[in-house]
């Protein structure tokens, strides 16, 4: 497979031996490999000392599971491969959870383990645990490379999976031998996989037949998805839909794939949506769906979900389509091919057909206009304290649609997700398909190293930050300059509402007490930090937090009782949402 | 309902694992499974029974097409397809109803592999069905054990088998700096 190539790393025409760990490097740089985020452990041992006098960057983290949430924090502000590193064992087990969000969000990002040597494999060994078949359900594929001559197929392989078609982790096991023997080293040239199928221009007559669909439908409605960011599509999505001129809605994770700010964007939609995206998806008569995948925070109690529509659905991966909901009209392909040629089928139909449900349209976005009225999606704010949306609006005004917002899971998220414009893609970064807690935080730090220039909010619930709180020794290393924004209730918010909600108010186990003093905190860690709890306070400390050159731990006490609305109840139709608390019943 | 799969991959570690996750990650139990090289070495076929919900007898297929070590995998539970099973049944009867047992084998056209004064050894292949017969059958006659393959499946039709092609690994680039215009990682191969 391989054959002598032309190397910038002075190899010559002729390999040379050199040992795995090494060899590794060598790939890695190949690869274009900036950086790699992980903690370094007995297996890994002769990589580290490769690395002592290797170009490449390491991050040293301070828990495994940060590495991968930082490798993926890196991925997906820049669309490149993040790359993290664990040892075995335990290391590797650390990783998983971090694998299995990468999965869910298809994340382009390599794992790199070590595995104990290859005699004592299956033998119990000191820090042994079978990485290959724990990961195997949590990546798009791994590898176990148990000879050297296997580890440069092993590590290109890796990355044009990862990157390639549906995005996705992948997990390369080395025997801690292959490490230390030696080989001959030539690049690897090509990649044969003749069983990974990679679907991506979409069938022409397919696209037509879409094309003349949209035509004639008189409420059409663009369901837009991660797709779109992760295909780099979102100038190709912006110039459809204005073309077509429909409504449209991005989901958690497409959110920034249309200019919050374009006319067409309504909001997310599904369990926290707009009473607009939720009405307009239960009433539309065709839904455009491009890299989505119906998922259930979207659709709701499925047998009611847009009861009218037929569904053009555009995917790259076939075995998204029709998994949720029938599609009338599939397209596999990637939206970054399937895009352009539908814009220009229903640009060429045009002149014979704008007219044709012209009235219609008029009609549909004047009912779509009415609903935006009628429920408004906007942040309360009071004068006597500072509610939570308050302070997500604030970080709304300084970002000004251009900084990258890294979250955590919860009701931050969900409200960041409302009330936060996004109008670039990858700037907001957040565990949709897993809901991991602990992610927000290592995950602007991967994204602060991918963008140093870029202003980056690490925007955490007092629950997920304690769940990574040891990555401020990492952001300290670092001087990273990170706005961490704790909207501290002093409870688990989300755990709260459903708990509030839908279990009559038995609250259980969702006070947080014993909150750390975060001036006392950052300040060990030698970076500044405050407390906030006066709402006249607010936009001062918060514009004082993005003034500071460096790290700032910003902990806001916002009010304890707020929860997210709207919002769906679980297994609910999502035209049946609940806007509002419970109103007190006037004496 | 029972769904047989047949499955095309390539001959590696690991390959087993993933299709059979496919279907355990769903709490499926799988009836019969047999695996082995193809002419071409590198190369297994499979064929899976799996007692599934219908609604996702497609899913399961797509999931396992999108495996990378998976060339190709079909769904032949409607056929066209040849199914056929071995059986090795041995037949404990103490001595008695020797010329039965034989005559009975021969119907089925079973071999005798092995015989003792306690009863036989006996091979048969053939359509699960007429194998569950043959079973039955010889029980009337004294204690039976069996071990079965499970089903191995030939489509009667030949599926177009649609493989990607090498793809060049893009040539080492300068080192993009953070936050630098990033380019598409690979040239897409089409396979449609």
């Amino acid at each position: 497979m391989t054959s002598a190539g032309s190397s910038q790393f002075n190899l010559g025409s002729q390999s040379k031996r050199l040992p795995g760990a090494k060899i590794l490097l060598e790939c890695l740089a190949h690869e274009d490999v900036e950086c790699v985020f992980g903690y370094p452990g007995g297996a890994t041992l002769p990589l580290y000392d490769a690395l002592y006098d290797h170009s490449i960057r390491h991050i040293l983290v301070r828990h495994e599971q940060n590495a991968a949430f930082a490798a993926q924090g890196y991925a997906r502000a820049t669309g490149r491969v993040g790359v993290c590193c664990a040892t075995s064992g335990p290391g590797a087990t650390n990783l998983v959870t971090g694998l299995v969000d990468a999965m869910m969000d298809s994340i382009p990002i390599v794992a790199v383990t070590g595995q104990v040597p290859t005699k004592l494999i299956g033998s119990d060994a000191f820090q042994e645990a079978d990485t290959f078949g724990i990961t195997r359900s949590a990546t798009k594929h791994n590898f176990l490379v148990k000879h050297v001559n296997q580890l440069p197929q092993a590590i290109h392989e890796a990355f044009y999976i990862a990157a390639s078609g549906r995005p996705g982790p992948v997990l390369v096991d080395v025997a801690k031998d292959v490490f230390l023997e030696e080989a001959h080293y030539t690049p690897v040239t090509e990649i044969h996989l003749p069983g990974y199928k990679v679907f991506s221009s979409g069938h022409a007559g397919q696209v037509k037949r879409a094309a003349q669909m949209i035509w004639d439908a008189e409420r059409p409605f663009v369901y837009a998805g991660g797709g779109i960011i992760a295909a780099n599509a979102s100038e190709e999505l912006r110039a459809f839909v204005e073309l077509i001129d429909a409504p449209a809605v991005c989901t958690l994770m497409g959110l920034g794939a249309l200019p919050a700010e374009h006319p067409n964007f309504i909001s997310l939609p599904g369990m926290h949506g707009s009473y607009a995206a939720n009405m307009g998806m239960s009433h539309t008569d065709l839904i455009i769906a491009l890299g989505v995948r119906f998922d259930d925070r979207v659709t709701g109690r499925l047998s009611s979900f847009a009861p009218h529509a037929k569904v053009i659905h555009v995917d790259i991966d076939p075995a998204e389509i029709g998994k949720n909901r029938r599609a009338d009209l599939p397209i596999v392909g990637d939206v970054k091919h399937v895009l352009p040629k539908l814009t220009a089928d229903v640009r060429h139909l045009a002149p014979a057909m704008k007219a044709h449900r012209a009235e219609a349209r008029n009609a549909w976005w004047k009912q779509i206009r009415e609903w935006k009225r009628e429920h408004p999606l906007e942040p309360q704010i009071s004068e006597t304290e500072i509610k939570p949306q308050h302070l997500v609006a604030e970080i709304d005004r300084l970002s000004r649609g251009r900084a990258i917002v890294s979250s955590d899971v919860g009701q931050h998220q969900m409200w960041a997700a409302q009330f936060i414009r996004f109008n670039e893609p990858r700037l907001w970064i957040n565990s949709g398909g897993l809901g991991s807690m602990g992610f927000g935080l290592p995950a602007a730090i991967g994204a602060q190293f991918a963008c140093p220039e870029k202003l980056v909010f690490a925007l955490v619930g007092d629950g997920g930050f304690q769940m990574s709180i040891p990555e401020l020794a990492t952001i300290a290393n670092h001087a990273l300059p990170i706005k961490i924004i704790v909207m501290n209730n002093g409870c688990l918010g989300m755990v709260r509402q459903w708990q509030q909600l839908f279990y009559k108010n038995r609250l259980c186990q969702v006070e947080l007490n014993s909150f750390p003093d975060v001036e006392k905190l950052a300040g060990a860690y030698g970076f500044k930090g405050r407390t906030v709890e006066a709402v006249e306070e607010l936009n001062r400390v918060m514009e004082e937090a993005v003034a500071e050159p460096g790290p700032y731990l910003l902990n806001v006490k916002v009010s304890c009782h707020e929860n997210v609305y709207p919002m769906v109840p679980a297994g609910g139709a999502i035209n049946e949402m609940v806007l509002g608390p419970p109103q007190p019943v006037e004496a | 309902m029972q769904q047989i799969i047949s499955l095309l991959m390539e001959n590696k570690p690991g390959a087993l694992m993933r299709v059979t996750g496919v279907l355990t990650q769903r709490g499926y139990n799988i009836e019969s499974l047999t695996v082995a090289h193809t002419v071409d070495p590198t190369l297994s076929r499979m064929t899976i029974t799996v007692d599934v919900d219908a609604g996702v007898r497609a899913q399961v297929i797509k999931q396992m097409n999108r495996l990378i070590n998976v060339l190709q995998a079909t769904d032949v539970t409607d056929g066209p397809a040849a199914n056929r099973e071995l059986v090795l049944l041995r037949v404990r009867s103490g001595g008695l109803h020797r010329t039965a047992i034989l005559d009975q084998a021969k119907k089925f056209h079973a071999r005798v592999l092995d015989s003792t004064s306690e009863g036989f050894l006996l091979e048969a292949t053939g359509d699960p069905k007429q194998l569950d017969q043959l079973v039955a059958i010889m029980s009337d006659y004294g204690r039976v054990e069996a071990t079965r393959s499970g089903i191995v499946s030939m489509s009667l039709e030949r599926k177009k088998l649609r493989l990607s092609a090498p793809v060049a690994r893009r040539p080492a680039q300068t080192v993009a700096r953070p936050g630098a215009e990033m380019s598409a990682p690979y040239e897409m191969q089409e396979t449609e």
